[in-house]
């Protein structure tokens, strides 16, 4: 199963598995992850579920959506470069590991 | 010392239970839940959980709970409340003694006279088991007939269809989504449906179903029409869980109802979510909304107000719902005859319906346009808002008019 790590802005980081094929998300809510929301259900309408992937790891991931593109526009803590939607990135065998910072705000 | 006690552990519950911990409430939270499974969130029963994903999304982790010392009795149900006593009694026997009681108890499924829901093929949404039982459903039907053309009705109806099923959707009233959106989303939305082959039948009412040696037949109209079908849906809203409150002798009208502070005529009891309605709503509003924003936002005011620090409440009602292709976002509550201007790309799908009442904007639904959506939550939660008149401009839009 692959790892995610989530690194809190003030406190140690959550290390948590989840399902190939699930989304960061459900990882993130499953294990109770401080800062995520996730008050859509995963649907790409909220923007509760704002993350800061590590670099390293974007190029890896499947493309912004269009939808999800438009939704991080208008996100409680800044946009960057790395931001994404947890609910819109897949979780994959091939990608055993991947870190990602937690925003100080999501509502 | 205090004792909170929740009764339901739906969307608002759990986050009633959560936003008292974060204020640093310290005294102890019980939730009683009737349903056995862990918390969980309602709104993919009717979208993924009948397609790609059938495992339920939980609300909060499984450890939540524990570490936050929210004691969670799970399959119970509060039965009494006696308010001398300020003591909720359960189906297990037990009493608990509260110093604020919330009642978090949501909805169910409307029942239709006449239709029994227990026969094999007939189908209603609202908890898990009613979506596992359709899941399972779905896998053997062909012909579904979908009685309501509501979100649920439309969600299901989409799944439906792209599964493969021949759907045909009832709806008595003269268009979908009346209640809920402008006619101009209402004809755009029921024209996407029909292009991707759902048949729809306006001014069409449920008389009976009619069913064979052991499942469901058929669907007959109230105009005598026979729709053959396999498995049937009935999607025709939802009933607040006003009981126990109106058996412990506390106001109801079609729903709990509350104060501005979520209090009911109890003060020591507050009532939040699809169960609860506003005695004072704002201006054009019902009162009483089904949504997750509504259930979240008045569990949060509601742990303000027990934990003495809330401000008045003000939160901008808004919804999504997921149809196919369609992804319908609503900001604000629309009156039935407030006047509208469309922008954007109707013809592409991507647009937004912006209703006003007195020149003033009120509501804001937008398809397959997010970024309408997040700029209209921002100017509608303030007072500079867009007019008629703005809003016709070539070069309008809503994301520039919100830039602050
Ligand atoms: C299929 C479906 C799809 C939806 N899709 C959307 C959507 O896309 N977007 C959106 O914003 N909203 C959607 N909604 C609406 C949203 O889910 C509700 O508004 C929300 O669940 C309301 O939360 P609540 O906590 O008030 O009630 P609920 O979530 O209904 O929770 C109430 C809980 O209380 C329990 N309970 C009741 N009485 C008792 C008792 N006496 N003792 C113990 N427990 C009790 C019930 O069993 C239930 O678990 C959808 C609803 C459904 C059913
Ligand atoms: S969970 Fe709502 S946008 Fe990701």
């Amino acid at each position: 199963m692959p790892t995610v790590v989530f690194h809190q802005p003030d406190s140690p980081p959550d290390v948590v598995e989840g399902k190939a094929g699930t989304s960061l998300m459900r990882a993130a809510v499953e294990n109770n992850v401080r800062g995520i929301v996730g008050e859509c259900g995963g649907q790409a309408m909220c923007a509760t579920c704002h993350v800061y992937v590590h670099p390293e790891y974007l190029d890896e991931l499947e493309p912004i959506g269009e939808d999800e593109d438009e939704m991080l526009e208008d996100t409680a803590a800044p946009r960057l470069d790395r931001s994404r939607l947890g609910c819109q990135v897949a979780l994959d065998d091939a990608l055993p590991e991947i870190h990602v910072d937690v925003p100080p705000t999501q509502v | 010392m205090e004792h909170v006690v929740v009764v339901g552990a739906g969307h608002a519950g759990v986050q009633c239970a959560a936003s008292l911990r974060d204020g640093g409430f310290a005294g102890a939270i019980t939730m009683v839940a009737e349903e056995e499974h862990l918390p969980y969130q309602r709104p993919p029963l009717s979208k993924d959980h009948l397609g790609e994903e059938p495992t339920p999304l939980p609300l909060r982790g499984a450890t939540f709970y524990g570490d936050s010392a929210v004691e969670l009795l799970t399959g119970v149900t509060a039965t009494g409340i006696d308010r001398e006593r300020r003591q909720v009694t359960l189906s297990d026997g037990r009493a608990l003694t509260y110093s604020t009681l919330v009642l978090a108890t949501g909805a169910r499924a409307r029942r239709l006279p006449g239709v029994d829901e227990a026969h094999l093929g007939v189908h209603q949404i609202r908890t898990l088991g009613d979506a596992d039982k359709l899941r399972a459903a779905l896998e053997k039907a062909r012909r579904a007939v979908v009685v309501g053309a509501g979100f649920l009705g439309l969600e299901f109806a989409a799944v439906a269809g792209k599964k493969g099923l021949d759907v045909t959707v009832l709806e008595g009233g003269t268009r979908v989504l009346g209640r809920s959106v402008s006619p101009d989303m209402s004809a755009h939305i029921a024209e996407a449906h029909e292009a991707s082959g759902i048949r729809l039948v306006l001014h069409e009412g449920l008389s009976s179903v009619q069913v064979g040696e052991h499942a469901a037949e058929a669907v007959v109209g109230a105009s005598g029409k026979v729709y053959p079908a396999d498995l049937v849906l009935l999607a025709v809203g939802a009933n607040p869980r006003d009981d126990l409150a109106r058996e412990a002798g506390l106001e109801v009208a079609d729903g709990i109802l509350v104060d501005a502070d979520l209090r009911t005529s109890d003060p020591a009891i507050l009532a939040i979510g699809d169960c609860a309605r506003l005695s004072n709503p704002a201006l054009g509003s019902p009162g009483r909304l089904e949504s997750v924003q509504n259930a979240t936002d008045q569990a949060r005011h509601a742990a303000e107000v027990i934990l003495g620090s809330a401000g008045p409440f003000a939160a901008v009602p808004w919804f999504w719902s997921h149809q196919g292709a369609l992804r319908l976002q609503i900001a604000g509550v629309r009156g039935p005859d407030d006047p509208t201007v469309t922008i954007g790309d109707v013809e592409a799908g991507r647009f937004s319906v912006l209703s006003f009442r007195d020149d003033r904007l009120t509501c804001v639904e937008s398809l397959n346009r997010p970024a309408d959506h997040l700029a209209a939550r921002r100017l509608l939660a303030g007072d500079r808002r867009p007019g008629p008149g703005d809003v016709t401009a070539p070069d309008f839009q809503l994301k520039k008019f919100a830039a602050p």
